[in-house]
């Protein structure tokens, strides 16, 4: 069975966020996995332990170092859409990319995490599968897979549903589906041989031009900082009945 | 020419959510500053029982579309419905809650349609030409970002309890547009197994007006249930931050923060929660936080309206009773 995890470098969760020129600025931030492409990496892991088979991650753009980290956690090999004249990549080029991309390989399915922690849009796994033309199953929490089908229980809003596809199709990885593995001292240095092919957008047969952005960012700005407001003193009991009365009374909440 | 502000209902039992008429609300008056028309777009089995409902919110139109395939939601049947009254009617644009439908329709719909999307919107305006223009969270909430969409119809999805609901006019009736989709068998290779739907009474988290959330000062998950009992006597969700999932004390689905649920109530009391940055990202647009914590230091302070320095197990049982007293 072999298996493309999509994957995407993003900025390290703890990481405060600074503009400069009216941009996020990346400058001295800890570039890592997206957490949920690890959820995304750790199951396919699993499943070609079992099964064999080969696990292909796959990027938009991307250092080699944190692709890397992927291929130390035991995926075999990369593949990175990079160009230069790739610059303002949204949620559907994104996919186009992908999905040309992917179109070079071989694969039983596609998994990624369900949502990237930087743009936050949760929407490049799904677009891929259209893209492709093949269903998908989004924040998946539990997979199997067995005779070219795919069931998973998904995440939904008051609890959970089980989804039966056929392959190939693409699944987003939901936090709880797994705990990913840290990279080995093993791992990290069969990383180094590992292979990372790079393609162009010439190599896809497309351009920069084709691929322009549908969703324009005009402008970025910080959330206007919370002040700390009134610590309410006094023995527990005098606080509590103190803090319900503002909140109904001067909070007007409950 | 695109013409008509849509708003995807979402509904279940007869009964419309409640993100879907916050969109209604908002949506009307983006109708009115663009000159346009609000159409509410109903999908399912019986969904043209729900015009009156949205007529009485403020849609001029419904465009129901009854199938027996749209009984329940699944990707396929759904995307393949709208996209074809989509190119129909051509709408100027499509918003939808940030829900668990929500987020799995959009971005399909979108990318059949070939148009960008706005995910998680917490701002809507329409500028001088009339051109909506989307306020995101990035980052989880450490930044936003302001976007515009080159292609119509417009998709968004809009976090539940980022707009308030207007009043309901019964005088006020939608016209019905009644049509028909041919959905395939391309459009249901997915195949829904099994639902199961949690017994709680509490609100959903990204719904929840107010919400109670406990963090590593709860110190195990026996200790949660003094954070239901408050819950249940102020109407509130429960919640929890990373370092109580990680722990093991409660499931990830209750976990608020950048790598959880990001949700903006009215009312959010943090208890035993230090105020990591990746916790923060995902409540800091609370109305009114309130921090129970016994370290003075402890970060959640800085941002927090109303503070208590204190014993948890101490003060949220206390106040619990001033509720129960409040609402005696």
């Amino acid at each position: 069975m072999n298996i493309v995890v999509t994957l995407k470098q993003t900025f390290d969760t703890e990481a405060k966020i600074a503009l400069k020129d009216g941009k996020i600025d990346d400058a001295g931030v800890k570039q890592i996995i997206n957490p949920y492409d690890e959820f995304a990496i750790e199951e396919a892991l699993k499943i070609t332990e079992a099964d064999g088979g080969e696990v292909i991650l796959v990027s938009v753009g991307g250092s080699e170092t944190v692709i890397r980290t992927g291929l130390a956690m035991g995926a075999d090999r990369a593949v990175i859409v990079s160009d230069p004249e790739l610059a303002d990549v949204d949620e559907w080029a994104g996919a186009e990319a992908l999905a040309k991309a992917i179109g070079t390989l071989e694969y039983d399915f596609i998994i990624g995490g369900r949502i990237a922690v930087d743009d936050g849009s949760a929407q490049v796994g799904i677009r891929l599968a259209e893209a492709l033309g093949i269903p998908s199953v989004s924040s998946i929490l539990k997979l199997e897979i067995a005779d070219g089908k795919a069931t998973a229980v998904r995440e939904i809003d008051g609890g959970t549903e089980t989804i039966e596809v056929p392959l190939p199709s693409v699944l987003t990885a939901q936090k709880g589906l797994n705990e990913p593995r840290l990279p080995s001292m093993k791992g990290i240095m069969a990383a180094k041989r590992k292979e990372i092919k790079t393609l162009t957008l010439a190599d896809l047969g497309t351009s920069a031009a084709e691929l322009a952005a549908k969703a324009k960012i005009t402008d970025y700005s910080l959330p206007t900082p919370r002040t700390a407001g009134k610590v309410i003193p006094g023995e527990p009991a005098e606080a509590a009945a103190e803090l319900a009365r503002l909140l109904r009374e001067e909070a007007k909440v409950i | 020419m695109s013409q008509g502000i849509w708003i995807f209902i979402e509904h279940a039992k007869g009964d419309i959510r409640k993100v879907s008429l916050e969109l209604l609300s908002q949506g009307r008056i983006l109708a009115d500053e663009k000159g346009e028309e609000l159409v509410a777009v109903i999908l399912g089995k019986d969904a043209a029982a729900l015009a009156d409902t949205v007529g009485a919110y403020g849609a001029d139109k419904a465009v129901v579309v009854e199938d027996e395939k749209l009984a329940g939601y699944t990707t396929g049947a759904y995307t393949s419905a709208l996209n074809t009254v989509i190119r129909k009617l051509e709408p100027s644009a499509l918003l939808l809650g940030n829900t668990a439908i929500g987020k799995d329709l959009a971005p399909r719909l979108a990318q059949r349609l070939g148009v960008g999307m706005a995910s998680d919107v917490t701002g809507i305006v329409s500028d001088a030409d009339h051109v909506l223009s989307f306020k995101r969270p990035v980052y989880a909430g450490k930044a936003f970002a302001d976007l515009v969409l080159t292609e119509t119809p417009v998709i968004a999805t809009v976090r539940p309890n980022t707009f308030p609901v207007a009043g309901a006019d019964a005088s006020k009736k939608a016209e019905v547009i009644t049509e028909n989709v041919e959905i395939g068998a391309e459009d249901l290779r997915a195949i829904v197994k099994e639902i199961a739907l949690a017994a709680s009474e509490r609100p959903e988290l990204i719904e929840a007006d107010i919400i109670v959330s406990g963090g590593r000062g709860m110190k195990g998950p026996e200790n949660y249930v003094i954070l239901e009992e408050l819950a249940d006597v102020i109407g509130a969700a429960v919640g929890a931050s990373r370092a109580a999932v990680d722990a093991g004390w409660i499931d990830q689905k209750f976990q608020v923060g950048q790598t959880g649920k990001t949700v903006s109530p009215t009312l959010y009391i943090a208890a035993g929660i230090s105020g990591a940055i990746q916790h923060l990202a995902g409540m800091g647009s609370s109305k009114v936080i309130v921090a129970i914590n016994k370290d003075p230091e402890a970060n959640i302070f800085t941002l927090a309206d109303y503070g208590i320095v204190g014993d948890l197990f101490e003060i949220v049982p206390l106040l619990t009773e001033e509720f129960k007293k409040l609402n005696a």
